[in-house]
C-alpha cells in the first residue's frame, strides 16, 4: 500500500437543530474530538482548510476565524466550497498540500449551521445551487433536482418507491445506534412508504433534514503519522470530477456522471476495484442518491442498484455495507460538516472501532461526498496498515 | 427589458444574452448558435466555449419535444408560496436541446409521463414578468 499521507485523527460534533452553539464553536468540538489523544501542539499544525457554504452564514471569510479559534495563526488558513462536498474537497487539498512536500500536517474542519434559517429561505438557499438564471426562476430545490432523477430512474430500471424506502429503513436502523446522528428514530416500511410527498416521488423519510453540525480531520505525512498515532489509516486514491451545473446540460439523469468519473479515478489511483471495497459511506441526501451511488460506484450494475437493497446487501454484515452510520438520511446532513463525519466513520470502521455496527476485517473503505444534484464528486479510497 | 423580468423570481438584471426575454415577450423561445462551429446551447449563451467566439445567431424552438422526467414539488422556496403545487419537466427537442420548465397546470398531473409529447408556450406571468411553459 501506497503510505504517503495518512489520517490521523477524525472527530465531528453531534449533528441536530438548533445545536445552541457558534460556528467557531461548533468548529473547536469537532477539532477537539478529532485531536483526542494526539499530544498534537496547535503550533505543529501547518497548514488548515476551512469548509463549507457561504450563504448561511453572516460571518465574512469564516477561515481565519476557525484559525484563530483554534490556535493556528499564523499557520496558512483558507476556505474552501464544493457546497455538500467541501469537506472531502478540503480532504484532497489536504492531501496535495502534503504530497507536494509543502506541508507535514493538515487540519480539515468542515461546518455548516442551518437551523437559523427558516425552512422556505433554505429551500431558496439551496435551490440557487442550480442554475440561478435560468432554472431557479421555474423554482428548482434540490430534492426537486433529485426527484427529477428518481422519476427517470424509475422509468428506465422498474426502480420501486419499495426499494427508496427500504434505503431509509437500513439507515434508520444504523442512525438509531448513532449517539451523534440528528434523527434517532427507526423507521419501518410502512411509516416510510405513507410518508407525505415532498415532490414526486420523493416523499418526507426519502429526504435527509437540514441541521447543525461540523466535522474534523487531521492529516500527516507518514514520517509525522507514525510519531503521533500506530493507527494511521492511509488515503490510497482520490478522485474528484464536475458535471454541468444546469441539469438540462447533462446527458444522463439516470446516474451522476460526476461520480462514475471521480470514482474511475480514485480506483485507478489506489489499484483496487469496487469489489475490494469492504465499507463504504456514500452521499445519501435523498434515497434515491444512495442507489444511484451503488451503481455509479461499481456496487451494482447500471438499473441494478435498487436490488442491492431488495437482497440487504448493503446492512454491515452484507456483501457491500454502505453508510453503517445512520447516513446523511439519519446522521444528518450539515453540508460543510457532512464530508469530514464521512471520513471519521470510515477511519473508524478501519480502526474496528465501531461496535454493533462493526464491518468484520474491513482493510479497505471508500468515502464518496457529492455536491449538489450530482454537481461536484468525490471519491476517496482509505487502506489501513 | 432586463432578465430580471424573466421567471416568477430571477436573481440577475444585467446580461449579453437579455434578447432572450425580448424574444419571450414576442412569444418565442430561443437558444442560441456559434456561427463559427454550428454548436447549438440551450440555455443560450452568447460566448461559445469550445471557439472562444462571441458570435452567435438565435434559433427558436417550437417544435414538440420528449418529456424526459418530471416531479410536482410541494414545497418551494421563497416567492413559490402561491405557485405551489407545481410540476418540473426536463423536455428533450428535435432541435437538439433539453428544456427544463414548469409543465403546464392544465394537463392532469396523473397523465404526465415520460415520452409524452409536450412544446414550449411563452407566457406573461403579470405586466411585467414573462416565462414559458410546457403544454400538450
Ligand atoms: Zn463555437
Amino acid at each position: 500500500m501506497k503510505e504517503d499521507v495518512a489520517v490521523i485523527g477524525v472527530g465531528q460534533t453531534n449533528f441536530t437543530r438548533d445545536c445552541g452553539m457558534s460556528v467557531r464553536e461548533l468548529c473547536f468540538e469537532a477539532y477537539k474530538d478529532a485531536a483526542q489523544g494526539l499530544n498534537l501542539d496547535p503550533k505543529d499544525v501547518d497548514a488548515s482548510i476551512i469548509a463549507s457554504a457561504p450563504e448561511y452564514d453572516k460571518q465574512r471569510t469564516p477561515a481565519a476565524l476557525v484559525s484563530e479559534y483554534l490556535g493556528f495563526s499564523p499557520s496558512p488558513t483558507f476556505y474552501l466550497e464544493t457546497v455538500c462536498s467541501s469537506g472531502t474537497t478540503g480532504v484532497r487539498v489536504g492531501y496535495s498540500l502534503i504530497k507536494s512536500g509543502l506541508h507535514d500536517i493538515v487540519v480539515m474542519v468542515g461546518f455548516q449551521k442551518m437551523s437559523e434559517l427558516d425552512s422556505r429561505i433554505a429551500a431558496q438557499v439551496m435551490g440557487r445551487g442550480d442554475d440561478t438564471m435560468f432554472s431557479s426562476p421555474f423554482g428548482t430545490t434540490m430534492p426537486g433536482g433529485h426527484a427529477l432523477y428518481a422519476q427517470a430512474h424509475m422509468d428506465a430500471f422498474g426502480t420501486s418507491e419499495e426499494q427508496m424506502a427500504k434505503i431509509r429503513v437500513k439507515n434508520s436502523f444504523y442512525g438509531s445506534q448513532n449517539p451523534k446522528a440528528n434523527y434517532k428514530k427507526r423507521l419501518d416500511l410502512e411509516s416510510c412508504m405513507n410518508a407525505d410527498l415532498v415532490c414526486t416521488p420523493l416523499k418526507k423519510f426519502d429526504c435527509c433534514a437540514n441541521c447543525d453540525g461540523a466535522s474534523a480531520v487531521i492529516l500527516a505525512s507518514a514520517d509525522k503519522a507514525r510519531k503521533y498515532t500506530d493507527k494511521p489509516i492511509w488515503i490510497m486514491g482520490t478522485g474528484m470530477a464536475t458535471s454541468e451545473l444546469n441539469w438540462s446540460s447533462r446527458a444522463s439523469l439516470t446516474n451522476f456522471d460526476s461520480v462514475r468519473n471521480a470514482a474511475k479515478s480514485a480506483y485507478e489511483m489506489a489499484g483496487v476495484g469496487p469489489e475490494d471495497i469492504n465499507v463504504a459511506e456514500v452521499h445519501d441526501c435523498f434515497t434515491i442518491s444512495e442507489i444511484l451511488a451503488y451503481e455509479d460506484l461499481g456496487f451494482a450494475k447500471t438499473g441494478e442498484g435498487g436490488k442491492l437493497i431488495d437482497e440487504e446487501a448493503t446492512y454491515h454484515t452484507g456483501r457491500i455495507p454502505v453508510n453503517v452510520d445512520g447516513g446523511l438520511l439519519s446522521k444528518g446532513h450539515p453540508i460543510g460538516g457532512t464530508g469530514g463525519s464521512q471520513v471519521r466513520t470510515i477511519v473508524q470502521q478501519l480502526r474496528e472501532e465501531c461496535g454493533d455496527s462493526q464491518v468484520k476485517d474491513a482493510k479497505i473503505g471508500l468515502v464518496q461526498n457529492v455536491g449538489g444534484v450530482g454537481t461536484y464528486a468525490n471519491v476517496i479510497i482509505f487502506g489501513r496498515d | 427589458m432586463d432578465f430580471g423580468n424573466f421567471g416568477v423570481v430571477n436573481f440577475t438584471k444585467q446580461a449579453k444574452s437579455v434578447a432572450f426575454v425580448d424574444y419571450l415577450a414576442e412569444g418565442k423561445l430561443m437558444g442560441t448558435v456559434c456561427k463559427k462551429c454550428g454548436k447549438k446551447y440551450f440555455p443560450p449563451r452568447m460566448d461559445c466555449a469550445q471557439c472562444l467566439d462571441s458570435e452567435v445567431e438565435w434559433f427558436e424552438i417550437n417544435s414538440k419535444g420528449k418529456l424526459i422526467t418530471h416531479s410536482t414539488v410541494n414545497f418551494g422556496p421563497s416567492g413559490f408560496e402561491e405557485v405551489q403545487p407545481y410540476t418540473l419537466g426536463i423536455v428533450e427537442f428535435p432541435e437538439g436541446v433539453r428544456v427544463l420548465a414548469k409543465i403546464s397546470k392544465k394537463i392532469d398531473p396523473a397523465t404526465i409521463k415520460a415520452g409524452m409529447e409536450l412544446r414550449p408556450v411563452p407566457q406573461k406571468l403579470n405586466e411585467e414578468r414573462l416565462t414559458y411553459e410546457f403544454e400538450v
